[in-house]
């Protein structure tokens, strides 16, 4: 068992298998706010569900109507049980927050594996 | 971030809930951006207003936050998905209507103005040279920080509305002198003669001084509606919202040495057009007003359609203010575009409008236009006022 800590973006608790990639999210436009799969063309999680996962990724990019993006996903069930960012930025602190989803930025990411059992508590992460 | 006594119980509730979760948003913007503390805001500017970039998910985020969220400034709303009386008119189907409807109600019950434009400076929300202010709507964000000299960082829509609840916003990024510092000396070495090629000129500056803020010089002179679309199309096409024109905005007087310089040709002006234009000559959609038509665009357009006739399976749109509707209604622009078969499309535009798969192709003056009228399908060209009245009369591109 290892633990990492990184900066709350958004406090709480979060358990889930790790879904990783080394590239930044667009969520509007490159998430179906609906199922939680990834779109965007070219982008290492095309095709692969978000939902429920705790999703490890750099930061967001693209609109600023990806933070509304994220609130859809959550009251539609599709989203992201936790986020972990390498370094957060305004779109996903701003959905994180509005749909209080646990997220931190700031974490050794690359300790974490797709498929990882992991949790997030606060500004800690559990990888079992 | 460092919260005074008030802020503080504003953050734990005592205000209660929107203030609460507008408090968090600041205060965790304000931590990963190092803000020291929140400052005061002259005023806001709303993005995220369309039902069709909310859903019912941004809806309901918006009624959560109307129950007992009131604007503590001057706060003013981006357009919506359709003009809010002539909707009919525009094709837009009662289903979408009546859910933008409930859209507006909200920002309504929160003392939001329901301006639905994307130049609130034109309508009374002007700030003042050194003011901060908290907009989102990343043209109007460019037109504050670089023409009026106000200070706002590019906010989002939920942001926007936390420090229209607060009054404040955190104090990082654009808000601090040091961060408003010329990057890049761009120099323009070519002729800009119509409306469009200031879009061009902005796609050429976005492109080359991406994320950057430009020092421009070799700009002769510039009108209020040239730097309107300067603005919207710069920062749509890759550059920091903020700019300093020699001779044009203020705090430009003193030329900065900069070590990394960009020359703009009359053929980089050239290949913009190349790479807005697609390969396309029956125009659907003429749509000009990106950003709003202001009222002395509107007059133009009065001029250069009057006593001509829009073409059978063409339609022209003038994306405006209400406010800058009311003036053309008194002044007789109104009935002359509407006689020739023009339609004023009020409190919207082609960028938030549910347009996708309505319309093949799209003639417009606005290079930001083309930009998000491509993501709904649409084949572009660019051009002048003239060019693009001359579109909508022979529902045919002349290039």
């Amino acid at each position: 068992m290892e633990q990492l800590k990184g900066r709350i973006i958004y406090k709480g608790k979060a358990t889930g298998e790790a879904l990783v990639t080394e590239m930044p999210i667009s969520f509007y436009g490159g998430v179906d706010p609906n199922t939680g799969i990834v779109l965007e063309k070219g982008h290492q999680l095309n095709g692969q569900s978000i939902k429920g996962r705790i999703l490890v990724f750099p930061q967001g990019k693209g609109s600023t109507v990806g933070s509304y993006t994220l609130y859809r996903m959550k009251k539609n069930g599709s989203a992201p049980a936790g986020m972990i960012n390498k370094e957060c930025e305004t779109i996903v602190a701003v959905g994180a927050i509005i749909s209080e989803i646990p997220t931190i930025d700031k974490v050794d990411v690359c300790k974490i594996r797709t498929g990882d059992r992991i949790s997030i508590e606060n500004d800690t992460v559990t990888i079992a | 971030m460092e919260l005074t006594k008030q802020e503080q119980a504003m953050l734990d509730g005592k205000e209660g809930y929107a203030v609460r979760k507008s408090m968090e948003i600041l205060t965790a913007l304000g931590d990963i951006f190092g803000a020291k503390n929140l400052i005061k805001v002259g005023s806001v500017q709303v993005a995220g207003v369309s039902y069709h970039n909310l859903g019912d998910a941004g809806l309901e985020f918006l009624n959560e936050l109307a129950v007992d969220g009131r604007v503590k400034v001057l706060t003013t709303l981006n357009p919506a998905g359709m003009d809010l009386e002539n909707w009919q008119q525009l094709g837009i189907s009662p289903e979408f209507a009546e859910k933008q409807n409930l859209v507006i109600d909200a920002f309504k019950r929160m003392g939001i103005l329901i301006s639905c434009t994307c130049t609130p400076y034109l309508i009374g929300n002007l700030p003042l040279y050194g003011e901060h202010v908290a907009w989102s709507e990343s043209s109007a964000v460019t037109f504050a920080n670089s023409v009026l000299g106000a200070k706002t960082n590019r906010e989002g829509g939920p942001s926007a509305l936390a420090a229209a609840f607060v009054g404040k916003t955190p104090c990082y990024g654009l808000h601090l002198d040091e961060n408003r510092v010329p990057e890049v000396h761009v120099q323009v070495n070519a002729e800009l003669t119509k409306l469009s090629d200031w879009g061009a000129l902005g796609y050429a500056i976005g492109r080359k001084a991406e994320n950057k803020i430009s020092y421009i010089t070799g700009i002769k002179s510039a009108e209020l509606d040239e730097l309107k679309s300067f603005c919207a199309s710069v920062v749509t096409y890759g550059a920091k919202p903020l700019f300093y024109m020699k001779g044009v905005t203020p705090g430009a007087d003193q030329q900065p040495q900069l070590k990394e310089k960009v020359i703009i040709e009359q053929s980089d002006i050239k290949n913009a057009y190349d790479n807005i234009n697609d390969d396309v000559s029956e125009i659907e959609l003429v749509c000009v007003g990106c950003p709003h038509c202001s009222i002395k665009e509107i007059s133009e357009i009065a001029e250069l359609v009057q006593g001509k006739k829009v073409a059978d399976g063409t339609e022209f749109w003038v994306a405006t203010s209400r406010t800058a509707k009311q003036l053309a209604d008194k002044r007789g622009y109104t009935q002359t575009i509407e006689a020739a078969g023009g339609k004023f499309a009020c409190d919207t535009c082609m960028a938030v409008a549910p347009l996708k798969g309505r319309f093949k192709s799209l003639a417009t003056t606005s290079a930001k236009g083309c930009f998000y009228s491509r993501q709904n399908l649409m084949k572009t060209k660019m051009g002048s006022m003239k060019e693009c009245v001359e579109a909508a009369v022979t529902g045919k591109w002349n290039n």
